[in-house]
């Protein structure tokens, strides 16, 4: 054995010579193979034939030729084939990154794909775990580590396109994937038998495959394996565990990551990581950190595993207490609320609420005090907002730590529109924490048992839904000759009889509204009051700036179907039957003392409504009561105006956007006078004035950015109704300087409104004017646009600001097109 | 070629025009005349309608003026205008089998039995009620020839039931001591099939219904199916079902069982409130009700359902009644209204 041990050394030397000299290399080689089988072949060899057999292999690749033509390819293949994994793996794949002279690329990949599809990656690994017991050098892992992860990559870039599929990345990583399956199968093995063992080879590559963006293949083979292995089998759980930890700190993060993406439950993720966040500084900053707080593009099923994944050990829970409060504090900071986008938002609160729903009873009281207190700052911000959506935020996260805190005394309670958001919020407070008591709980088990309360949710919403038709059901069967042949007539008009008749004079109206006592006398004035107007335009002049300021202060005195919108739009009729006089009592009081905040609303929105009657001729007198062709414009604070509006302004800026592109025009159906062109300043110029001069009860730029926002889109409505009216290049110029004054304004409801004024102001104002007279403002502005498209925390604005460039853009094409 | 290029037009039309019909309801139709000229308010009306040419059908209308008017509907004029309570209101009117033989009743406590053949207008016999109430009487014709008529009696809670033409006392029905029914309302006589026992169905003040057996003068069952006073009530002795009114918001319908028991059976809820006259049609498939709100309801008897809204009138509607003509295409709705008017309908004549 010895002997024929020693006859390997001297054949490879020779071999190695015939190579050089240009001997007889195929008479070297089978004398090379008859001493390597003589010594019990390849995988036998002593520390220093290895590495010269390394030397030989490294030649041989370099020189396929050199070998007799008839058996080269099998002779060639062969000692491949049969040298270890670990020495002719990294021969191949360095000829495939580095080809030298004379070398042949498809052998050595036929090589390769044949190696891979022997499955011969699993005992490359396994070779290095064993070699790594006994610590080898560190550099040659590197390179093995890099050849194997790197491989595909290597070889389509030589190939180009003529890749093998094996070597295509879905194909290569799951494979991979199942190799190290095998390589940990193995691990295990040799631990039961009591053998020492090292990983961190096989979580090198994980880890470098990970970071190299490969998780979903090559996890979507392993997790759901080491699911299985480890339910019950706790040296797996120790082999998961391990895998993990020994993940070096840089490629820790997209490990992590991979398997809290796809870990099917808590519990699963707990079995797989074990106590990782609290051992691993980088798994917990990311885990505790990043995931929650720096990103927010993850599903609920993700935060729903990491923050499962805390509460499921007595170590981890206190983390979970602790992320809760940095949760809560972000929730609470109104600067966060401000500037962080509302997808981002959404998400604090759903992990808030989570980690609400796996609080104990004990916990809770440890830190109530300071529950109470971010629950208070947070409602504040949140409340503060414009936008709705963060107020419906605020409101349920609210309410549910008041449900939390308080669990004997009165709970916190808002009103808001229920929808499918809100009850997806809810539901993930009301979660049982899943399996915290049986933790080796069967994994399909806890699946049954989410699907099962899924309709169960569902049923619940339905029910009212339901009821309704069963009623009648229920005598159908005792009587099926029905009535059914008896064709009902239309029976919409059967409303309920109104004893007193509405007045038919304006000013009868106005005794009735101001002094009448008789709720049926008012509530029949004020559902006649538009049509009055609109018939009686005279009589109306005579008295329209006393019914203006009637209807202004008009209050509901008993609870009339509709009557925001019966009172707006009797307002709008005074302001069309006599706009001047009545449109600078209403531009007065928005800036006056006294009125609230809903009032100064009502101002603007008649304005806009005003305006835009007055400016499409053929809307007037016509199917008036057809909701879906009138402008909608909020009426109840809650609901989302901001929508309405910028989907008027967006739908207008696509369709002249498309004009400008295709040089068509637009057929104009008949031609009206434009009664808003003439009056147009009356409405914007008072309006725009004094929104810098703060009065005692109403500051536009400080807390009263709401109305703010409103009267910056009203503006911009405004500005785009007035088109081709004499004013309207002053009035762009006044928008600018408008918008240029608050272009930095922290409430994005706000920044929304201005930017939709300059998309008014791109598209109404003829571009000769534009370029005239403001040059350098819109120079200005097209730089503060490309600013707000790169950093805006808010989509809408984002997309806005976009839209602007683009308008821009083509005013330029415009111009370039029409040489002046 | 063009019958085909025809076709193709037509279709979608066709076929746009289907699914308009399915989808929207028609609207109510508008009366098929209206009667002026009452110049009072109308609270009762009867048809004639069953003679055979040359007889003209007949309506009959009681007003508040104490007349009743004998409306042509040939000519849709007045043949004839009684004078018999002395300009005291007419509440009930009804033909005793032809109709030159009329029963009115008045608010001056007199029942009246006109006799109208051969142009002749007098007055052949009357009762005097000496009650003070509004309750209308009620007929049923027992054998040829003889009839019952229930009526409210001079006590306040009690009924009257009178023989006619013989104008002898069959019974007087009287509440049991103590139980605060208060007076009559609307009354009908009813009997399962001509020849067997009658019974009568009496609505009261506080509500309630009760159904009495004639022969032993014995309230049989009591059923409180309104808060308020009970303001009309018409009974399908075939299904044993019955529909009463009051001045509220809803119609209730009552099902007598086998063992004579009143029970309800359903609340109808109304729009507005108020009812003044129930009437049954007599092939009982709808039924009309007229109502304070102005308007006229006809719903389907068998399930209630909903039907049609009339609306035409601009005051409370005082009655309604239907035609008893032959053929049943031909049947009338009539309405009298506060208004002076009477409607006349026709509506859901072809089931």
């Amino acid at each position: 054995m010895a002997a024929a041990a020693r006859a390997v050394p001297r054949a490879l030397r020779e071999a190695a010579a015939a190579f050089s000299a240009g001997g007889d290399v195929a008479a070297a080689l089978g004398a090379l193979r008859a001493a390597l089988e003589a010594a019990g072949g390849a995988a036998a060899l002593a520390e220093r034939e290895r590495a010269q057999y390394g030397a030989f292999l490294r030649r041989l690749v370099g020189n396929p030729d050199s070998l007799p033509a008839p058996q080269r390819q099998r002779l060639w293949r062969g000692f491949f084939a049969e040298a270890p994994a670990a020495l002719g793996f990294p021969v191949l794949a360095e000829a495939v990154a580095a080809p030298g002279p004379g070398f042949c690329l498809t052998m050595v990949v036929e090589t390769l794909e044949q190696f891979l599809q022997e499955g011969r990656l699993s005992a490359l690994m396994w070779e290095v775990c064993q070699q790594q017991a006994q610590d080898r050098s560190p550099e040659l892992q590197e390179t093995l580590l890099s050849k194997i992860v790197c491989l595909p990559d290597h070889v389509s870039n030589k190939l180009q396109g003529k890749n093998p599929p094996v070597f295509f990345p879905q194909n290569y990583f799951p494979l991979l994937g199942s190799a190290i399956i095998q390589v940990l199968q193995k691990i295990s093995d040799s631990l039961r038998g009591g053998l020492d063992c090292s990983i961190s080879f096989v979580s090198h590559v994980l880890g470098k495959v990970c970071i190299h963006g490969r998780q979903k293949e090559i996890l979507s083979v392993l997790v759901p394996h080491l699911t299985d292995v480890t339910k019950s089998d706790c040296i797996w759980q120790r082999i998961c565990w391990r895998l993990v930890e020994c993940v070096p700190d840089r490629w820790m993060e997209a490990v992590v990551l991979g398997f809290v993406q796809r870990a099917s439950g808590a519990d699963v993720l707990s079995r797989l990581l074990g106590n990782l966040v609290v051992k691993n500084k980088k798994a917990r900053f990311v885990m505790t950190q990043k995931l929650l707080l720096l990103q927010y593009g993850y599903t609920t099923a993700v935060l729903q595993n990491v923050l499962g994944y805390l509460s499921l050990d007595s170590l981890r829970r206190a983390l979970l207490i602790k992320v809760l409060q940095e949760l809560l504090e972000t929730w609470g900071s109104s600067s966060a609320v401000k500037h962080s986008p509302a997808e981002q938002q959404q998400y604090i609160s759903k992990a808030i609420l989570i980690c609400l729903s796996h609080l104990k009873e004990p916990e809770i009281e440890s830190c109530r005090q300071e529950l109470l207190a971010s629950m208070m700052a947070g409602v504040k911000c949140h409340l503060d907002s414009s936008l709705p959506q963060i107020r419906r935020l605020g409101m349920i996260v609210a309410e549910s730590i008041s449900l939390k805190i308080n669990t004997d005394g009165p709970v916190l309670k808002f009103q808001y529109e229920e929808d499918n958001e809100t009850r997806e919020l809810k539901s993930l407070l009301v979660q049982t924490p899943p399996c915290s008591v049986v933790p080796s709980l069967p994994d399909d088990d806890r699946n049954e048992r989410a699907d099962a309360a899924l309709p169960v949710v569902l049923e619940s919403n339905e029910k009212p839904h339901r009821a309704a038709p069963v009623m009648p059901d229920e005598e159908s069967d005792a009587e099926l000759d029905s009535d059914d042949d008896l064709i009902p007539y239309d029976m919409s008009e059967d409303k309920e009889l109104k004893t007193t008749k509405a007045p038919v004079y304006i000013r009868d109206c106005i005794e009735v509204l101001t002094g009448s006592d008789d709720v049926d006398k008012w509530d029949a004035t004020i559902k006649a009051l538009e049509n009055l107007i609109q018939k009686n335009p005279a009589a109306t002049r005579e008295v329209s700036v006393e019914l203006a300021k009637i209807l202004l202060h008009l209050e509901e005195k008993t609870c009339i179907e509709g009557f925001a919108e019966l009172r707006q739009r009797a307002q709008v009729a005074v302001l069309i039957t006599d706009p001047i006089p009545v449109a600078q009592y209403l531009t007065s009081q928005f800036y006056s003392l006294n009125y609230s905040l809903r009032q100064r609303m009502d101002i603007l929105d008649v304005l806009v409504l005003a305006a835009q009657e007055m400016s499409y001729p053929k809307i007037r007198g016509k199917n008036k009561h057809s909701g879906a062709q009138k402008p909608c414009i909020q009426l109840l604070p809650g609901s989302d105006s901001s929508k309405d509006w910028r989907r008027i302004v967006n739908e207008r800026i696509k369709s002249k956007t498309r004009r400008f592109a295709k040089g068509q025009s637009e057929v104009k159906q008949d031609s009206v006078p434009n009664e808003f062109n003439s009056i147009a300043g009356h409405f914007f110029f008072p309006l725009i004035q004094n929104f810098d001069r703060p009065l005692s009860t109403f500051d536009l730029l400080g807390e009263d950015h709401f109305v703010l926002g409103r009267l910056a889109h009203t503006l911009a409505i405004l500005m785009y109704l007035a088109v081709n009216a004499m004013a309207v290049t002053t009035m762009g110029k006044a928008l600018l300087e408008f918008v240029w004054a608050l272009r930095f304004h922290t409430d994005s409801y706000v920044r929304q409104g201005l930017l939709s004024c300059i998309s008014s102001i791109l598209l109404g104002v003829p571009t000769e004017h534009l370029l005239e007279d403001t040059t350098e403002e819109l120079l200005e502005t097209q730089s503060w646009l490309a600013d707000v498209v790169e950093k805006d925390p808010d989509g809408d604005c984002r997309r806005l600001a976009l839209q602007n460039l683009l308008l821009m853009e083509n005013l330029k094409k415009k111009l370039e097109t029409v040489p002046s | 070629m063009v019958l085909y290029i025809r076709n193709q037009l037509m279709s979608p039309y066709d076929i746009y025009f289907r699914s308009f019909v399915a989808l929207m309801a028609l609207p109510p139709p508008d009366p098929e005349f209206v009667l002026r000229g009452t110049s009072a308010a109308v609270h009762t009306l009867h048809f004639s309608c069953a003679g055979q040419e040359p007889d003209f059908p007949i309506l009959f209308s009681g007003s508040e003026n104490g007349f009743v008017h004998v409306w042509n509907l040939k000519t849709r004029r007045v043949d004839t205008a009684l004078d018999g309570h002395g300009r005291k209101s007419v509440y009930w009117v009804e033909t005793l089998d032809a109709k030159d033989r009329l029963l009115s009743q008045g608010r001056d406590q007199r029942i009246c039995l006109w006799d109208l053949a051969e142009g002749r207008t007098s007055v052949t016999d009357s009762v005097f009620t000496e009650n003070v109430g509004f309750c209308r009487c009620s007929l049923l014709k027992v054998a040829q020839g003889r009839w019952l008529m229930a009526m409210a009696a001079k006590s306040l809670e009690e009924v009257q039931v009178l023989e006619l033409p013989s104008k002898t006392s069959v019974c007087t029905l009287k509440p049991e001591v103590g139980a605060k029914l208060g007076m009559p309302m609307c009354l009908k006589l009813w009997q399962l099939d001509s020849g067997s026992q009658p019974w009568l169905l009496a609505g009261y003040e506080d509500g309630s219904v009760i159904l009495w057996n004639l022969s032993m003068g014995k309230a049989l069952s009591q059923l409180v199916c309104h808060q308020e006073p009970v303001m009309s009530l018409d009974f399908d002795s075939e299904k044993a079902k019955g529909i009463s009114g009051s001045s509220e918001k809803v119609l209730s319908i009552w099902s007598l069982n086998e063992q004579q028991n009143l029970q309800v059976h359903k609340i109808h809820k109304l729009v507005n409130s108020g009812i003044s006259d129930i009437t049954i049609r007599s092939d009982k498939k709808i039924l009309a009700t007229a109502g304070w709100d102005h308007r006229i309801r006809i719903f389907g008897w068998k399930k209630m359902k909903p039907l049609a809204v009339l609306d035409y009138h601009t005051a409370t509607v005082h009655c309604v009644s239907f035609s008893d003509h032959r053929n049943p295409t031909e049947r009338l709705l009539a309405a009298g209204s506060k208004d002076h008017r009477i409607s006349i309908w026709s509506i859901y004549t072809q089931t």
